[in-house]
């Protein structure tokens, strides 16, 4: 038996001569994909802490109308800082972290395919974030622009910190890239025999394809900053009008980045929730082809509906009429999904772990989500609702109880393989339900909000706003109070409890299963055969 | 029907109870007073009841096979996991359903960007924090500026009805009439709507968008700025007054009589306390954002002129400041925003209070002239 590796790294302990080196230096210079996925986990479970607490400053100054806590000038700050530090620190790095964990196990790969490159992908991103969180005690204070940061707000209006954010997002950019190679080169080339692609577990999938979006739209990204960098600093006027330039060629290379970058959030999670609904379920997947081609469907449709974030910019009819008709499209894929996944359920014989509960609540909210982004895709419709709190409610469903819930149940699912130890199911029952009501209470009432009229991104709001303001900040505090359970969970978990078995859900199914919990720190030096 | 009586029971209790049970508890888009907003709310609905339809039976199936197929009731796992036609037909069907609701939405967008035959031109200009009308036909134009009082804003005082939704100047409109909007921003992007009309487009700079809007009743109509666009975006409201004709017209008159009469004041030979007084009001309205009330200032992005160099400097230097606006900072160029008399009285004022006291005074002719210099 190989030495147990310990996802706290305060207490990690071992008895083995070819396990891990000690100290700091072990995380340091660890090529190891499970070292590195634990790391992913930790720093995108601290950057959720901080976004989140950028939230509560935002909730608590929305509790009431008038300015109470803090200025108009800062609320924009945290407004935006919350945004980036979610999109770019909580969820992509939690789900590159799983990645990382998960892929090689479960294609019964010994590790990722570069892991020297893997070490620096994830090291890359604490200096990134340190640089972006630091703006914040700049002259000036930090972007305060939003997290679409569009020109010209962000360029001739912007504070001066605008250019050390600027090379922030290049530098999670670089990160998110190698990433993704480090995950296609792995998927592509680190398979067990046997295992032919369609064979591949979902979450393998899921990732294989966000990979390529990575790669397609991260360069878009770091093209659109870095003409923001030359405006601002070289007197160029890429989305300068005075200069001959035009902001909204901002809006739309943004948005080609934008769009696909939301599925590069929600996709993983639409794999992982496919691991765990068959296994609580003790029946396969239902329709498995239709899953594989439903993802790739809607990654290939995520490239043309850019522009549905820019309904009211003054695009001409027809192709306000194209990216409407696109739009809606999408709905078709992602209804496969929503339809697969409760045939999967049905005639099942199902029980309600934590991974399950979290999986289900997925499944109900991510398609509210769903729905109200249906109902934003009807163009004339878009012209009421776009950059109002129904929005903000809508991406908040499909981004919560879709992205983070999705993690949150991953975790719990594969914490037994992870550490070796059964969580508490009391404590974790209890994160669910205080997450599902506090999530709920913040966001419902936010899709009444936007319909009502009250615009996104403002500090302070009219009277008939205010019951609902402050039932979504009761929620909010409730929702982000209920976190650092989570915290103590996996901590309790990491350090001790009941023993697990080597596959401790019965109905679970794939190779990560057929190795010892906790998994060894090397495994499958020998490629199992996949039959 | 629900959701009128919701209305009606929010209504009742913003008349009986005070602030906060003004408040109501709306959940829903009004249906607006325009064809345009009535189209638009129908198909919210529609979209919205097809979802409520899908959700029903998705949602149904889901629960049902929670409830019942559970292994704490003993069920039995059964064993299939793929079945072609089923899935032809749930891929079909959505496509079906989706059609059928792009055809109404593609003609209610036809509509909207029909622009043609308008009766009314109006140039709408974002600025940070404030929008302009530009009645482009009559040739006149006015700023609307958020009136709701700093003390409500912070606290000091009771909230009143209108509380950030209020303007010192509202734009007036006809009923029954098509009104072309023309929209652009002399700074940032901003966005003008307002819900009642079912209106909203991206005033951007460089660029000239084009709606229009046919109000049936006449009322008043409120709105907000919806593209972030600074600091202040959440306080620079949009009222619309819709008039019948016949006071539309007497209105008109009387802004191109006042656009006359306030050409004419710059050859006024002015005192220096009323330019103080005159600048008082126009330094609130226009500077107090960023400068403050108190000329404090929000350092280091809106420097502070009580006291400052610039305000108590050489005269030249300061009118140049406001004429032209410091280029890469918010400071903008107040020369074309602001009339002479306007920008004398608040050059004076910046010059005079706080106990900036330099006892000297701009007259609108000075700004006139230094404008002309300039050319």
């Amino acid at each position: 038996m190989s030495a147990v590796i310990d996802t706290h790294d305060h207490s990690h302990d071992q008895d083995h001569h070819h396990g891990p080196a000690k100290g700091f230096k072990r995380w340091l210079l660890t090529t190891n994909h499970k070292d590195i996925g634990t790391m992913y986990l930790i720093f995108s479970f601290t950057m959720f802490l901080l976004g989140g607490t950028m939230a509560m400053v935002i909730r608590a100054e929305l509790f009431q109308p008038g300015l109470q806590i803090v200025e108009p000038a800062f609320f924009n700050q945290m407004t935006t800082m919350h945004g980036l530090i979610m999109v770019f620190g909580a969820v992509m790095p939690a789900f590159v972290g799983l990645a990382n964990w998960m892929i090689p196990l479960m294609i019964g790969a010994p590790d990722m395919a570069l892991p020297r490159m893997n070490n620096w992908s994830f090291w890359i991103l604490p200096a990134a974030f340190a640089l972006l969180v630091s703006t914040l005690f700049m002259s000036g204070g930090a972007p305060n622009f939003g997290w679409t940061f569009y020109a010209p707000l962000s360029t001739t209006y912007g504070p001066p910190s605008t250019t050390f954010f600027i090379f922030a997002i290049h530098m999670m950019g670089i990160s998110s890239i190698m990433g993704a190679i480090n995950v296609i080169a792995t998927i592509l080339n680190l398979r067990a025999p046997g295992m032919t692609l369609m064979k591949m577990p979902l979450f393998v999938w899921t990732w294989l394809i966000t990979a390529f979006l990575l790669i397609a739209v991260m360069p878009v990204l770091a093209g659109v900053v870095t003409m923001m960098l030359m405006d601002i600093n070289f007197g160029t006027s890429f989305f300068n009008a005075a200069g001959g330039g035009d902001p909204v060629l901002f809006q739309h290379v943004f948005w080609f980045f934008g769009h696909p970058e939301v599925y590069i959030m929600i996709l993983p999670a639409f794999g992982a929730v496919s691991e765990i609904i068959p296994a609580f379920s003790r029946k396969r997947l239902f329709g498995y082809a239709s899953m594989v081609y439903a993802v790739g469907a809607i990654a290939l449709l995520s490239f043309v509906v850019w522009a549905h974030h820019m309904f009211t910019v003054g695009m001409p009819v027809a192709g306000e009429i194209f990216f409407m008709y696109c739009t809606m499209l999408i709905a078709v894929p992602t209804g496969v999904k929503v339809f697969n996944w409760v045939a999967t359920m049905f005639r099942g014989s199902m029980t309600f772990e934590a991974p399950m509960l979290f999986s289900i609540a997925f499944v109900i909210l991510f398609t509210i989500g769903g729905f109200s982004g249906l109902m934003l895709a009807i163009a004339p419709a878009d012209f009421q609702y776009h950059d109002t709190y129904f929005v903000v409610a809508h991406f908040h469903y499909v981004l919560v109880p879709g992205a983070i819930f999705g993690i949150f149940a991953s975790a719990y699912y594969w914490l037994p393989k992870w550490t070796g130890n059964m969580y508490d199911e009391t404590l974790a029952k209890t994160h669910f339900w205080m997450s599902f009501i506090g999530m709920n209470l913040a966001f419902f009432p936010m899709h009444f909000l936007g319909l009502a009229g009250m615009p996104r991104r403002i500090p302070d709001y009219a009277l008939q706003f205010a019951d609902f303001n402050m039932v979504s900040s009761i929620g909010a505090f409730m929702f982000g109070s209920t976190q650092l359970l989570f915290l103590f969970i996996v901590v309790k978990c990491a350090r001790g409890g009941e023993k697990a078995a080597a596959k401790p859900w019965d109905g679970a199914e794939g190779l990560e299963w057929t190795v010892p919990s906790p998994a060894p720190y090397h495994t499958f030096s020998t490629p199992p055969e996949v039959k | 029907m629900r959701k009128k009586a919701l209305r009606v029971g929010s209504l009742m209790a913003g008349l009986t109870l005070s602030q906060l049970a003004l408040a109501d508890w709306e959940v829903n888009m009004t249906p607006g007073v325009t064809g345009v907003s009535r189209d638009i709310f129908g198909l919210h609905m529609t979209i919205f009841w097809i979802c409520v339809a899908i959700g029903i039976v998705v949602f149904g199936v889901m629960f049902w096979s929670i409830f019942a197929h559970r292994k704490s009731r003993g069920y039995k796992p059964a064993n299939f996991h793929e079945h072609t036609w089923v899935e032809i037909l749930w891929t079909i069907i959505p496509l079906a359903i989706l059609v059928v609701m792009a055809i109404p939405a593609t003609i209610t967008l036809l509509d909207m960007y029909n622009t043609d035959e308008s009766e009314v031109d109006i140039k709408v200009t974002g600025y940070q924090w404030k929008w302009r009308y530009d009645f482009i036909n009559e040739e006149f134009g006015y700023f609307s500026t958020l009136s709701t009082p700093r003390d409500e804003i912070y606290n000091r005082a009771e909230k009143n009805e209108n509380y950030l939704l209020e303007v010192d100047k509202p734009l007036v409109l006809p009923v029954g009439r098509k009104v072309r909007f023309l929209m652009t921003a002399n700074d940032v992007i901003h966005s003008w709507w307002v819900p009642a009309l079912g209106v909203k487009k991206d005033a951007i700079p460089g660029f000239i968008n084009e709606t229009w809007t046919r109000i049936d009743e006449p009322g008043i109509y409120r709105g907000q700025c919806t593209e972030l666009c600074g600091k202040d975006h959440g306080f620079m409201p949009i009222v619309v007054k819709a008039v019948p004709q016949d006071e539309y017209d007497e209105w008109v008159a009387e802004q191109v009589a006042m656009a006359e009469k306030e050409r004419e004041l710059t050859s006024k030979d002015w005192t220096l306390e009323e330019l103080m007084a005159r600048g008082e009001k126009a330094y609130d309205t226009t500077c107090a954002a960023c400068h403050q009330q108190d000329g404090s200032g929000s350092p280091p992005a809106f420097p502070a002129l009580k006291g400052s160099a610039v305000a108590t400097g050489p005269v030249d230097h300061h009118m140049d400041i406001v004429v032209h606006g410091v280029s890469g900072t918010a400071m903008q160029a107040f020369g074309k925003q602001l009339s002479e008399v306007d920008l004398a009285a608040i050059i004076t004022y910046e010059r005079n209070a706080w106990g900036n006291d330099t006892g000297e005074m701009v007259t609108p002719k000075q700004i006139l002239d230094y404008k002309n210099a300039q050319q």
